[in-house]
């Protein structure tokens, strides 16, 4: 039961980045992540990890999905991605190795840990009073850091409004890139796809 | 069979490289930051796991942290996008090499 479990986690989850990574509409590859996000939260709940799993759902996938979902359309850029432009020559074989190697090196790393040092932690909580466990946890041992993450969500919260606040009036206009005009950028273009 | 700990790592591990190639091959700015998120979801998956695996609920008070950053990047990111997709309509990421919006 739980290895079939986990089997069609592994299979929502694993095709649900390969559609992000292959999806050429922004606003698929945000559905697909939905996928993705749903199937950890799956993982999270066969993990004793039932609080996270909703915070999953919630945050991930009701929040930062829909984060994105509006940033594609307010820019307007859900256009289809030409996926076959390869900017650097030779990039997707040298990122097919450097894919290998991560991986490599990923799996490596964690199949040593896993037999490594056990150390001591808090007992083991039961699993049906998991979010009071955290609770107690968090206010406890960890007050300062989240006193912190509140600190961090209020800088993040200050940063993105003034950054995406848009200049009204007549103030001082922000600096004009002079580097390059846009025909120079369109021969560049045609000159990458050739 | 029996479903260990190790399966959960080397899920994780194929979820990590699925999400870096994505930051190598794709061009559009918000797909990029997608696969960032598939990046950070597998390593929030590996510190549940290993929570699970030791006992107690240290694992899953970093993925707590590890979750509220992510939003912060996430809302970050985005205005970051946004102000830079103002000036450069076509927003490839070819396009952000200055910063300068």
């Amino acid at each position: 039961m739980e290895v079939t479990v986990f089997i069609i986690c592994s299979v929502i989850v694993l095709s649900g980045a390969l559609g992000v990574l292959i999806a050429r509409n922004p606003v698929h590859a945000a559905l697909f992540l939905v996928e993705t996000l749903f199937g950890i939260a799956v993982l999270f709940i066969m993990l004793d990890a039932t609080f996270l799993a909703a915070v999953q759902v919630v945050v991930y996938a009701g929040a930062i999905v829909i984060l994105f979902l509006f940033v594609i359309m307010l820019l307007g850029v859900d256009k289809a991605e030409d996926l076959g432009i390869e900017p650097i020559s030779g990039q997707r074989p040298l990122t097919i190795i450097i894919g290998t190697s991560i991986l490599g090196l990923v799996l490596t790393t964690l199949l040593i840990s896993v037999n490594g040092p056990t150390g001591t932690l808090a007992p083991a909580p039961e699993p049906t009073t998991n979010t009071k466990n955290l609770g107690e946890t968090l206010f406890t041992d960890h007050l300062f850091a989240v006193e912190l993450t509140a600190l961090l969500l209020t800088v993040a919260v200050v940063g993105a409004v003034s950054l995406a606040r848009r200049i009204k009036g007549p103030l001082q206009p922000l600096p004009i890139v002079e580097a390059v005009s846009d025909e120079e950028i369109e021969v560049q273009e045609t000159k990458d796809v050739e | 069979m029996e479903v260990t700990t190790t399966w959960y790592l080397v899920l994780a591990a194929a979820l990590f490289t699925t999400g870096t190639v994505g930051v190598l091959i794709r061009r559009n700015p918000l797909v990029l930051f997608m696969c960032v998120e598939l990046m950070l979801n597998a390593v929030t998956l590996t510190f549940v796991a290993f929570g699970s695996a030791l006992g107690g609920l240290s694992g899953q008070m970093a993925v707590f942290f590890a979750l509220v950053v992510a939003a912060a990047e996430v809302v970050i990111g985005l205005a970051i996008i946004v102000a830079i997709a103002r000036r450069h309509p076509t927003t490839a990421i070819d396009d952000f090499s200055t910063l300068r919006g």
